[in-house]
């Protein structure tokens, strides 16, 4: 189907939110900190002020009012102390953008410079055990003796990966307008990834009933993770609004978005892997340690997928986490899974090449009949038949397993495999369906952040009503609609679209209105493990001249329930995939250890693939029918397509040179470093 | 975003004319406007010279007239400067994007700026944008940055593919300006950072680029090579623009120049000495990138940089020997 709102995209009609209009607007901009741990002494806004289309400048001289449970980076303005650099602590509010940035500049802000701290290490003394990981895993799980099973292994690996600091960088910068609407209430455009999700979070930083703040985002230009939860441009353009008195637009810079509007965490991930000599797993272990901030706890669960994958008698997972002088760490498409099955699909890859088993056999062996760690039953799982499929598609049974065998003049070619998984969950979401001239208006909080949710969920309507399409219309991205979960962790369409299932079957039998609240439904689901899960197949090029390297050719098949639309599942999975492609060769935030805060803060720097990286890639996925899942039948897909890309590639890298790199982004200087 | 204000010259006298104090010529702004947003140029005056009429290409007896102000991707697209020089019109086409050479000058390629991170970013000191406050790239971040002709004051690295090229054909820069005219060959416009990194050539306050000047083409093959990271939008790691003219097993003439390992487009003379009246074999090209990296001085993070410019003058050589 196409997407609904296609034509007013390129057509430049659909209103991103810094392109509302709004009568005397005014512009925030803010004043960064140039040290990373330490406190404000002195902030002086005198100058500022006096400089032309000043009309206030906000820092905690002056701390605005917020509420009590404002906290992190959007309690702007509250403390003295500084975190990280880069972080918010002043800002400057004019008539013109440019006049705002300019006071900005001209804001003095002093410092008591403390020592700071930004490296992460696997032996930091200030490594801890958080509680939980995200969202609410145990960190830590053991089951059986791991120690003991790594000793009576007929082959063992213990190796370690290294994943670097990364960043969303969705093409829309975030940015925020607030304004008091007619009916005194606070109203936001903000880049959103749920208006509802949102509109609650603003609410309890200024201590507002909710009731009181309207969230709009209709358009958002991606995500990723990144606009998963409220950002400082929210907080700071509301409370710019409150001193002014006048709508206020707070708009990020590229450079401001690496700073404050979070990142992957750098991870180091240990596994040790024991095998019997039929290639069954006697032990898994999987460590992870990351970072967070001394402003909140943030722990990636990214050893939790080793809880998932196969079927051993010994499995521990543990993370260690450590606060470094450094900003908070959040979502970045498929978190946790994404770092984590770089680690064990590559470990898995090194178990195989030690064992002499073929990688694809030996994730097949080890394919559990339950979920490893939990003992659930899975609601579906068809690793192996995408796996499977796969293989044949991509010839596999033509490779030579062994290393820096195949070569076309300067280039070394190989291939590797990795799995992909990710959880199938929903939550719980309100919509309304109501009959109106003869079309169908569907009303839900939902957000499409690029995804195309408004067309899947267009058409999920269009067939729960058993009407054509073109009769459905869906609005959404408003916190003043039927309250949504956000569109994050590949709940959104699950979510979203069970609750417009049950209003359209509400409206057939009352004719008019179909109102649906699955709180009670999503709670009474069977206790299972769902997941989608899917296998990734990557050919790469590695020039024995220079270190480049191309990814020839990237194959996903995935098993992720019934596909709602072809077309933008095919865009999620190759989406995804191509930002598989960015993390294994080339995506890498540089951190500053000398001053703090972030290096290579823009796209000419942090580079992801080009149209030119991306020459032969594809996606496909088989039939799945998992009647546990929802009323549509579906996994989410949002993140699979990321999950199991890196290693598949890095499998790859290994196959063409017989160099195994552990730490990502594979790149020519590290290529080159192993070879001469 | 500072306040400035913007003419747009008549002529070349007229914007050194008006190219005073705080004053810098314009040209596509593909990389002088992005400085601007960044805070790192600061101009109170911009004078527009990319309408000036100095867009032409023409046949000057065997020698080719570039004007300053020709778009990146006419250059690349001309058909004398495709059959002539096509190493030229290569390093071109490997530089930027379509859209950034649609805008983007001959002048402004080969005056743009460092992309040091810490050259584009005021929160953090930098000797070239700001003098004497030092260089923490050399401890910090310099795996993109250079590794031949470097100073304790700075590790920057000229950007350009197309000035790589220049250098090895051996190209002249026509300059006008408040002391008249004068011509500056390339490679020579470009400083090596030394004591005063802030200053990127050595042109003076108020000079305007008016032309670049080709040579007659060097005789024998010619090639440009760009390593990178990505297949495409990615500065050059290291390049190479390399010409050789080999008779009877002979080297007649050789030219190479690199990119990416020095704060000026890198004329590899050293090596050039070394293989001209020697044999056109592997062995020699070894012995010729050596003796040129010898006086390389590498930092840890980018000392990949030295087998890469070896094996690329090596593997460069050999394809235009064979």
């Amino acid at each position: 189907m196409n997407r609904v709102e296609g034509r007013v995209k390129v057509t430049g009609l659909a209103t991103y939110a810094a392109e509302y209009p709004a009568e005397g607007v005014t512009y925030a901009y803010p004043v960064q900190s140039r040290i990373a741990k330490g406190r404000i002494k002195r902030i002086d806004g005198g100058e500022a002020l006096a400089m032309p289309g000043v009309l206030a400048v906000l820092s905690s001289e002056d701390p605005p009012r917020l509420g009590e449970e404002a906290q992190g980076d959007l309690a702007l303005f509250q403390s003295r102390d500084v975190a990280y650099r880069g972080q918010i602590v002043a800002a400057a509010v004019a008539d013109t953008y440019e006049n705002a940035r300019a006071a900005a500049d001209a804001i003095v802000v002093e410092y008591e410079q403390d020592l700071h701290d930004v490296t992460l290490r696997a032996d930091h003394p200030n490594l801890y055990q958080p509680e939980t990981v995200n969202p609410g895993y145990p960190c830590d799980t053991v089951k059986g003796d791991v120690e003991a099973g790594l000793d009576a292994a007929e082959t063992g690996i213990d190796v370690t990966y290294t994943t670097p600091v990364q960043h969303n960088n969705p093409m829309e910068p975030h940015a925020a307008l607030a304004l008091w609407d007619t009916e005194d209430r606070l109203l936001v455009y903000d880049t959103a990834q749920g208006a509802s999700a949102s509109r609650d979070l603003i609410a309890k930083t200024l201590g507002l009933p909710r009731e009181e703040v309207r969230v709009v985002s209709r358009h958002v230009g991606g995500g990723f993770g990144s606009k998963g939860t409220t950002r400082p441009q929210a907080v700071l353009a509301a409370l710019a609004a409150r001193a002014v008195g006048r709508p206020v637009k707070a708009v990020l810079t590229r450079q401001q978005m690496f700073d404050v509007t979070g990142y992957r965490t750098p991870t180091i991930q240990r596994l040790r892997l024991g095998a019997d000599a039929e290639g069954r797993l006697t032990a898994l272990e999987h460590v992870a340690y990351e970072q967070s901030s001394t402003l909140v706890e943030f722990a990636e669960q990214t050893a939790t997928p080793s809880r998932v994958m196969y079927a051993t008698p010994a499995l521990r997972t543990a993370h260690r986490l450590v606060r470094l002088d450094v900003a908070t760490p959040s979502w970045m498409r498929a978190p946790g899974e994404c770092p984590g099955m770089y680690a064990l699909e590559s470990a898995m890859d090194e178990l195989a090449y030690a064992a002499g088993i073929d990688p694809i056999e030996l994730r097949v062996i080890n394919d559990p009949e339950v979920e490893p760690e939990s003992g659930l039953p899975f609601s579906s799982r068809n690793l192996v038949a995408c796996l499977r499929e796969g293989a044949r598609r991509f010839h596999w049974d033509r490779r030579d397993p062994e290393p820096a065998r195949l070569r076309d003049g300067e280039w070394l070619i190989g291939t590797g495999v990795a799995a992909s998984t990710y959880p199938s969950r929903r939550r719980p979401s309100k919509a309304v369906v109501t009959m109106r001239e003869g079309d169908f208006l569907v009303q839900i909080a939902a957000a499409d952040i690029g995804t195309g949710a408004r067309t899947a969920l267009t058409r999920i309507a269009a067939e729960a009503l058993g009407v054509a399409p073109d009769r459905v219309h869906v609005e959404l991205g408003d916190s003043d609609l039927p309250d949504a979960p956000l569109a994050g962790g590949s709940m959104g369409t699950a979510s979203w679209g069970s609750a417009v299932v049950r209003a359209c079957e509400g409206l057939k039998v009352n004719g008019t209105v179909g109102r649906a609240d699955t709180t009670e439904e999503v709670k009474r689901d069977a206790e299972l493990a769902r997941h989608a899960f899917g296998a990734q197949f990557a050919e790469v090029r590695v020039n024995s001249v220079t270190g480049e390297l191309r990814v020839s050719r990237l194959l996903g098949v995935f098993a992720a329930g019934h596909i709602v639309d072809a077309r933008l599942a095919r865009s999620q999975f190759i989406g995804g995939m191509t930002m598989g492609m960015g993390m294994a060769l080339m995506e890498e935030t540089f951190t500053d250890e000398e001053f703090g805060g972030f290096l290579r803060r823009d796209l000419a720097q942090y580079h992801v693939p080009a149209c030119a990286d991306v020459t032969d890639i594809e996606a496909v996925w088989l039939d799945e029918e998992d009647g546990e899942l929802n009323p549509m039948g579906s996994k989410g897909i949002g993140e699979i397509g990321i999950v199991g890309t890196a290693a598949a590639i890095g499998n790859a890298v290994y196959h063409a040179t017989g160099h195994r790199v552990r730490d990502l982004p594979i790149t020519p200087p590290k290529i080159i470093d192993l070879m001469f | 975003m500072k306040t400035f204000d913007y003419a747009r010259a008549e002529s070349p006298s007229d914007a050194v004319r008006r190219c005073g104090p705080g004053a810098m010529y314009l040209g596509g702004g593909t990389n002088l406007v992005d400085l601007m947003r960044l805070g790192v140029a600061r101009p109170d005056h911009l004078v527009d010279v990319s309408r000036l009429p100095l867009d032409a290409i023409e046949e000057a007896g065997d020698r080719l007239r570039v004007g300053a102000a020709v778009r990146n991707s006419d250059l690349a697209a001309d058909p004398l400067v495709r059959s002539r020089y096509p190493m030229l019109a290569r390093a071109v086409l490997s530089g930027a994007s379509g859209q950034v050479r649609n805008m983007a000058t001959v002048a402004g390629n080969l005056l743009q700026r460092t992309r040091c991170p810490y050259f584009q970013d005021v929160s953090r000191p930098c000797n070239k944008r700001e003098p004497g406050s030092g260089c923490p790239a050399i401890e910090g971040d310099h795996t993109n940055l250079a590794i031949l002709g470097t100073s304790h004051a700075c590790v920057a690295t000229h950007p350009s593919d197309m000035a790589v090229a220049l250098a090895a054909l051996g190209a002249e820069v026509h300059v006008t300006g408040p002391g008249g005219d004068r011509i500056v060959p390339i490679p020579g416009l470009h400083r090596l950072p030394g004591d005063a990194p802030e200053r990127d050539t050595v042109l003076e306050p108020g000079d305007l680029i008016t032309a670049v000047e080709l040579p007659a083409p060097p005789p024998g093959a010619s090639l440009y090579r760009k390593v990178r990271e990505r297949a495409s939008f990615a500065f050059a790691l290291v390049s190479i623009a390399a010409v050789l003219d080999v008779r009877d097993g002979v080297v007649a003439g050789c030219r190479i120049a690199l990119g990416g390992v020095a704060h000026a487009p890198w004329r590899a003379e050293r090596a050039e000495q070394v293989l001209i009246g020697g044999p056109a074999t592997g062995e020699a090209f070894l012995t010729a990138a050596e003796a040129e990296l010898e006086q390389a001085r590498p930092l840890p993070r980018n000392a990949f940089k030295l087998p890469l410019a070896r094996n690329l003058i090596v593997r460069t050589l050999e394809e235009l020997a064979s």
